[in-house]
């Protein structure tokens, strides 16, 4: 799967987004449940703040040395007998990764949750040249099996879909014959998956975080499967974001804490799973053949400018979850595997604002990402800046590609979604409203603001908005 | 043998020049971060307090929580067995088992039926083909996390990655004295192991609990790929 997903048109996304219901119930009860539970997380540590700066502090810090720290990791990694590829590009990646395969005759490939390698599409390289690539997350396996639907959120994948729809496809694709309750779809896919796990010829995994001073990287996850993934097959690959490593071990403690409070609220998720070279000869399970490829694809290009902290990004999704805009149009409706205020930032960095001109816009500037973000990165403040050099070149574009830019026009004239956006952005309209009707807004509003006077928002920060809303049980 | 190291020139020294130059050959220092909050979570509690904390835990995590002496050990450990319904288990070649006399109770324990093996390091497909099919697999704990009711395993040569992974329930021995407040003290082992030059094990396991999953609804289902049930044994040491 490649970066971008689905509807080339940002129009038509956001549309079947909005009008698809099933998919905003399941959106809207997930957001809640990982919201709260973050949240719970966070306050049973009592000094959650002292960690976030910790935790910003690790990851400026590692990035302003990014070419150190990843020569430190791969002279370890080849110390300990694995090899190391350094990918400018996606296709490089790929093409390496093609010729391990080759070299081992290998045609089954077991693989682990790894964002990096949909970003550069890699199961279609690999299917390419005849292998059977077998996603082993049970969000991403329903997906594959669900003809490669795209994944809807960067930590549950499939949360887009409901149990009963989950049950249609296995029914359809695998015969399944037992009812829409998690825990049987979930033994089904165990045993499914148990026979693959034993007889792939190679494990690919991506990467939580590389630990510079070891070579070590690590895995974050609750099913078992990566710990299948590097235990049984005899060669491995793993795939990272170049930006995805900590200088130690005591660093690397720092960001698992934070990864998994702020993505799923537990204090350490069922496995981290350490992982350090090949296998050593004394061991029986494990890789004997180990490479590590190390992926830059427009990451770069990031680095030294204003959008430099979109890199220290931990992927736990926490930002995604608090969304207003993401709760209102779903995941896909971003078009993008990076969804949400995260992905709003990143995607017009790792592609162009040609591509992603408007998911700067595809936000309220509320703020409530930038608070839950546990390594600190100023997410609002970044689509601003977005905003300012989409404003900037459109000053220097033609009429018709102004036309083209105010897709995002379209994302406003949802009254539903106003109604969030706004009643979580009185700072920013308060200038513009008289007795308390707005007559002209910025950004996103503007267009609409043309035609009709809006009610003002009330003055609610996010927090107390959630809060409400709640206790009134009701919908947005 | 030394691994291979491709196309690194070109790809870091783009990089560098993104981020101001820094040479692949200049070691820096990390800088003093300004808070260190890891240090304060159960700072001074006693080594019966954070028992009393990682029982607590272990109803969070779907874990059954069994404390005993070092004589006792063996019932404790067959009472579990039997709750289990275990008719097959695997273990780590690891020694704590003789130490604790464990080796006469897994004796017993075939005369009454029990298929056991323990994981045979230079046997692979043996070992791993019973861990497939077997109901238990059974390992000390290296390391124990309190806050976070974790086992950590320095998995080497006799702790074999899949004793604790294939299985369907599996089942850790806990030296009291192994249980520390939480990561922060495991990695920094870690650290000072590799400060020091020392080798440490290719795969170091923090397990917390049997495995789940949240892919369905946001419902937690427990036990997917990895066990289904899980269980720590406390024991004082021998
Ligand atoms: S930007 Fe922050 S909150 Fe969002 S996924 Fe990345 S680390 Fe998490």
């Amino acid at each position: 799967m490649p970066m971008h997903i689905g509807e080339k048109d940002f129009k038509k996304r956001v549309t079947k987004g909005i009008q698809d219901d099933f998919m905003r119930g399941a959106v809207r009860s997930a957001q809640e449940r990982l919201q709260n539970r973050r949240a719970a997380a966070a306050e049973e540590l009592g000094d959650w703040e002292e960690w976030r700066t910790l935790g910003q502090q690790i990851r400026s810090h590692t990035v302003e040395h990014l070419d150190y720290y990843l020569h430190q990791l791969s002279e370890k990694v080849a110390e300990l007998g694995g090899h190391v590829f350094f990918a400018e590009t996606g296709e490089e990646a790929n093409e390496y990764i093609k010729q391990v395969v080759q070299e081992k005759n290998a045609k089954k490939i077991a693989k682990s949750k790894s964002m990096v390698t949909e970003e550069i599409s890699m199961n279609e390289a690999l299917e390419g040249i005849g292998c059977e690539v077998i996603e082993t997350d049970l969000g991403e396996y329903i997906l594959q099996i669900d003809d490669h639907d795209p994944p809807s959120h960067i930590v549950a994948p499939a949360l887009h879909k409901n149990k009963e729809q989950i049950r249609d496809v296995f029914k359809e694709r695998l015969d399944y014959l037992k009812t829409e309750k998690p825990e049987e779809l979930a033994l089904f896919a165990r045993e499914k998956l148990r026979e693959e796990f034993l007889t792939a010829d190679i494990g690919i995994t991506g990467c939580n975080f590389a630990v510079a001073e070891s070579g070590s990287f690590a895995l974050v996850t609750n099913e078992g499967n990566a710990r299948m993934v590097t235990a049984l097959p005899k060669t491995q690959i793993t795939v990272m974001g170049m930006e995805r490593i900590v200088p130690g071990w005591e660093e690397l403690d720092i960001v698992v804490s934070l990864l998994t409070r702020a993505a799923v609220g537990q204090k350490l998720t069922s496995y981290i799973t350490a992982l350090t070279g090949p296998k050593q000869i004394d061991e029986a399970d494990g890789p004997e053949e180990f490479h590590l490829v190390i992926v830059d694809n427009g990451r770069s290009k990031i680095l030294g400018t204003e959008f430099q902290e979109a890199l220290h990004c931990i992927r736990c999704a926490a930002c995604i979850n608090v969304c207003p805009v993401y709760r209102h149009v779903g995941g896909h409706a971003y078009g993008s595997i990076y969804p949400g205020p995260i992905g709003a930032v990143l995607s017009p960095l790792l592609s162009d604002y040609d591509e992603y001109k408007e998911l700067p816009y595809a936000s309220s500037l509320c703020g409530a990402c930038t608070e839950v973000c546990p390594v600190k990165i100023p997410l609002h403040e970044q689509l601003i800046m977005h905003r300012r050099k989409i404003v900037e070149d459109e000053k220097k574009s033609t009429l018709a590609e102004r036309i083209a830019m105010r897709g995002f026009e379209q994302i406003v004239h949802s009254a539903n979604l106003y109604r969030t956006a706004t009643r979580m952005a009185p700072f920013l309209t308060t200038p513009f409203a008289k007795n308390n009707v707005i007559t002209k807004g910025p950004g996103p509003i503007r267009n609409w603001t043309d035609t009709r006077d809006l009610p003002r928002p009330t003055k609610e920060r996010f927090r107390d908005w959630f809060k409400n809303r709640e206790k009134q049980g009701g919908a947005v | 043998m030394k691994g291979k190291i491709i196309n690194r020139e070109r790809f870091l020294t783009n990089v560098s020049s993104k981020i101001g130059g820094l040479t692949p050959e200049k070691s820096i220092e990390k800088p003093e971060w300004t808070v260190n909050p890891q240090h304060n979570v159960l700072k001074d509690f006693t080594q019966d307090q954070l028992v009393d904390v990682l029982k607590e835990q272990c109803q969070h995590i779907h874990t059954d929580f069994f404390q005993t002496t070092s004589d006792r050990l063996k019932d404790t450990l067959n009472d579990v067995l039997a709750q289990y319904a275990t008719k097959s288990f695997i273990y780590s070649a690891d020694e704590r088992f003789q130490t604790y006399h464990l080796d006469d109770f897994f004796q017993s324990s075939v005369n009454e039926k029990r298929a056991i093996m323990e994981w045979d390091p230079e046997d692979r497909e043996t070992s791993v083909s019973f861990a497939e099919k077997a109901d238990a697999g059974i390992t000390f704990s290296d390391m124990t996390l309190a806050e976070s009711g974790t086992i950590v395993l320095f998995n080497g040569k006799g702790q074999g990655r899949s004793v604790s992974l294939l299985p369907r329930d599996y089942i850790a021995i806990v030296p009291k004295s192994t249980i520390v407040p939480r990561m922060t003290q495991a990695t920094q082992y870690i650290h000072e192991l590799v400060k020091t030059g020392k080798n440490i094990a290719s795969c170091v396991n923090f397990i917390t609990g049997p495995s789940n999953s949240a892919d369905i609804e946001m419902n937690l289902v427990v036990g997917v790929h990895g066990p289904i049930q899980a269980a720590y044994i406390i024991v004082e040491d021998k």
